[in-house]
């Protein structure tokens, strides 16, 4: 059976730094050249693009962002070889919470009928993993998050859900929403004939109106979550370096950690 | 109702450490909101968890006990916890900040239309009677302070941001029933498969970690790491490195893309300090590099640092602490 697929994918800073915070309303700056596709991301869309080439079918990518969005993440996983980019983007959408994003996420993947959303299981920025399972309740799919293995069979998903130590083996019917761990493939890299081919593939872009947002339960006033501040965290750390040269660095370890009452 | 609730994480009734930290807070949140501490258990086993709970100062549990838990884990929790907060409202409910936890917190969020916190580091309550939780962004380098708009709030609380504390009360008991609806059972747990170590707590739950990097050159040496983690009763991490070569489960990988940790003391072992292991880590109170390279960027961050091979020093810390372990 042919696989209509939605991977779902976000686009985040390259590198972490706080000078990318707004301090007016404490929201993420996304400057566009220094923001990449979610690393976790990437995964999600070698899954996606595996289960394509087994099953047969097509991968949509789903982003909800600024226009910025497209020119990297969304770009970079068209290259790969997804086949086309669903984009929703709104300044009704700024400072949204991952709840918030979840349900606009969902309000565009209806107007799909997907058999599998893939998510990846956290982004680098935020790093909720809130917004996969809140996802798949808003569409009351079945949800099957923190996979390091992903299996279709028939009308069925199989996965190998990490734990904390070992995995257990789930499975439900499709459609379903699935999120993908860091680990479970190694993306491929986008070949100059895939970058070429990206330039030429679909792209739609829709607005809040266009996929029935309510603007009330989005952005920063439709959020329930709340920034009250931050501050960059102070840490001095005691920086004692020794040298093993005599072969005794493990007793001043031990003397140190022995004082500090850590054993 | 300003009780607040703990969802109870357990092993067939064995609570694990975070558990008790959350129950713990509870009793402080409770005690500012004006409520009752409460635990929420799910599952088989209550009579083992039990004791416990009471010692750790809930005044109340609301027992759901069903194999369904397990069969069907974690929809039919979901259910259940989404039904019981529907109805009771209470001031809120904190969640262990795991990848299981976030995930049923986010999905009751979503079902009751209740905001979630994640990854808090310190919880309290503020005048208006609202959370006030800060969590780290930006691989540890930002203090963000956050709350929420409406009750029940849902947060989850990561490992190790209190201290476990007892203070016995006695228990009222109340059976719930379990909830598991036709949709709640379309993703069954068909195996578990365990590879834990018996008494080496997860990497993210520990309170000491030691990790190991490709500095240990092989997968035989991450003995090495294992025995002086048993020795310190601590949790085994690795760096990406580790992991990529197949030496140690992603499960213990370390960094911005693997598990982000804040234990007491964590201590690296042939790992580099790359900025990406630095953002899962870098909050730990008490840092300690082993690394025979002195211009290695993770002498940049620790508290105490051994420039040597690891292979000399780790087997002679590992002894070291047994014969002062013994001499104490
Ligand atoms: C998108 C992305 C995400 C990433 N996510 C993560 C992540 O989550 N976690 C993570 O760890 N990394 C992550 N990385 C990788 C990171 O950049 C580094 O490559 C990785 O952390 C290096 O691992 P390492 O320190 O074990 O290895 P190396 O950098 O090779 O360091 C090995 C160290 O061992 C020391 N050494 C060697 N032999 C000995 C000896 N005999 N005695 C003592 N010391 C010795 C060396 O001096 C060296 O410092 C990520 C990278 C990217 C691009
Ligand atoms: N703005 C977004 N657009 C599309 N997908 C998203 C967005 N935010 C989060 N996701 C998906 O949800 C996953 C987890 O993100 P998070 O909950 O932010 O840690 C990501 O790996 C994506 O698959």
């Amino acid at each position: 059976m042919p696989l209509n697929i939605a991977v779902c994918v976000k686009r985040v800073p390259d590198t972490a730094a706080d000078k990318n915070l707004d301090p007016t309303d404490f929201t993420l700056r996304r400057e566009p050249d220094e923001s990449i596709l979610n690393p976790v991301d990437e995964v999600a869309v070698e899954e996606a693009l595996r289960l394509k080439e087994a099953h047969g079918g097509e991968v949509t990518v789903v982003t909800v962002g600024p226009e910025a969005a497209l020119t990297k993440a969304a770009r970079r996983a068209l290259s790969m070889g997804c086949d086309k980019v669903v984009h929703l983007s709104d300044p009704v959408l700024h400072g949204s919470d991952a709840q918030a994003i979840a349900y606009a996420l969902a309000c565009v993947l209806r107007r799909g009928s997907y058999d599998l959303i893939v998510c990846g299981s956290e982004s680098t920025d935020a790093r909720t993993s809130l917004v996969p399972p809140a996802l798949a309740e808003y569409l009351n799919l079945p949800g099957l998050f923190h996979a390091r293995t992903v299996e279709v069979e028939g009308d069925r998903v199989r996965v190998q859900r990490e734990a904390d130590q070992g995995y257990d083996v789930i499975e439900g019917p499709l459609p379903a929403v699935v999120g993908i761990n860091w680990g479970a493939n190694e993306p491929r890299y986008p070949s100059f004939k895939g970058i070429q081919g990206a330039k030429n593939k679909p792209v739609e872009s829709l607005t809040a109106a266009d996929v029935g947002i309510e603007s009330t339960r989005v952005g920063l006033a439709g959020s329930q979550s709340q920034v009250l501040g931050f501050a960059a965290r102070s840490a001095e750390r005691r920086r004692i370096l020794v040298d093993n040269k005599d072969g005794n660095a493990h007793v001043k370890l031990a003397d140190f950690l022995q004082e500090a009452k850590l054993i | 109702m300003a009780d607040v609730w703990v969802l109870l994480d357990h092993e067939e009734g064995a609570l694990s450490k975070v558990s008790l930290q959350l129950l713990t807070a509870a009793r402080s949140l409770a005690a500012q909101a004006g409520g009752s501490p409460v635990a929420v258990f799910c599952g088989t086993g209550w009579e083992r968890a039990k004791e416990a709970v009471a010692r750790y100062g809930a005044t109340k549990a609301l027992v759901s006990e069903s194999k369904d838990f397990d069969r069907y884990q974690p929809a039919a929790l979901v259910e259940t916890l989404a039904a019981v907060v529907g109805e009771r409202t209470p001031w809120g409910v904190l969640f262990a900040s795991g990848p299981a936890g976030k995930e049923v917190a986010a999905r009751i969020g979503a079902l009751l239309g209740l905001g979630v916190l994640a990854d808090a580091i310190s919880v309290s309550v503020d005048d208006a009677g609202r959370p006030l939780v800060e969590h780290a962004a930006f691989g540890g380098a930002v203090i963000v302070r956050k709350t929420l708009r409406s009750a029940p709030y849902l947060i989850c609380l990561k490992a190790n941001a209190v201290a476990a504390e007892e203070s016995p009360a006695s228990l009222e008991e109340e059976t719930v029933p379990a909830l598991v609806s036709d949709d709640a059972k379309r993703v069954t747990v068909a195996e578990r498969v365990s590879t834990a170590a018996a008494g080496r707590p997860p990497v993210d739950q520990a309170a000491v970690i030691v990790s190991g990097g490709r500095g240990l050159q092989d997968p035989a040496n991450f003995a090495l790491v294992e025995a002086l983690a048993d020795e310190l009763g601590a949790g085994v991490g690795a760096s990406r490195a580790a992991v990529d070569a197949g030496w140690y489960p992603h499960a213990a990988q370390v960094g911005q893309t693997g598990k982000t940790v804040s234990p007491q003391l964590y201590i690296a072992v042939g790992i580099s300090g790359a900025i990406q292991h630095r953002a899962g880590m870098q909050t730990a109170k008490t840092i300690v590099a082993i690394n025979k390279d002195p211009d290695s960027p993770i002498f940049a961050l620790v508290d105490f640092g051994v420039v040597g091979d690891l292979f000399d020093v780790v087997p002679k810390l590992t002894e070291e602490i047994r014969r002062r372990k013994h001499a104490g």
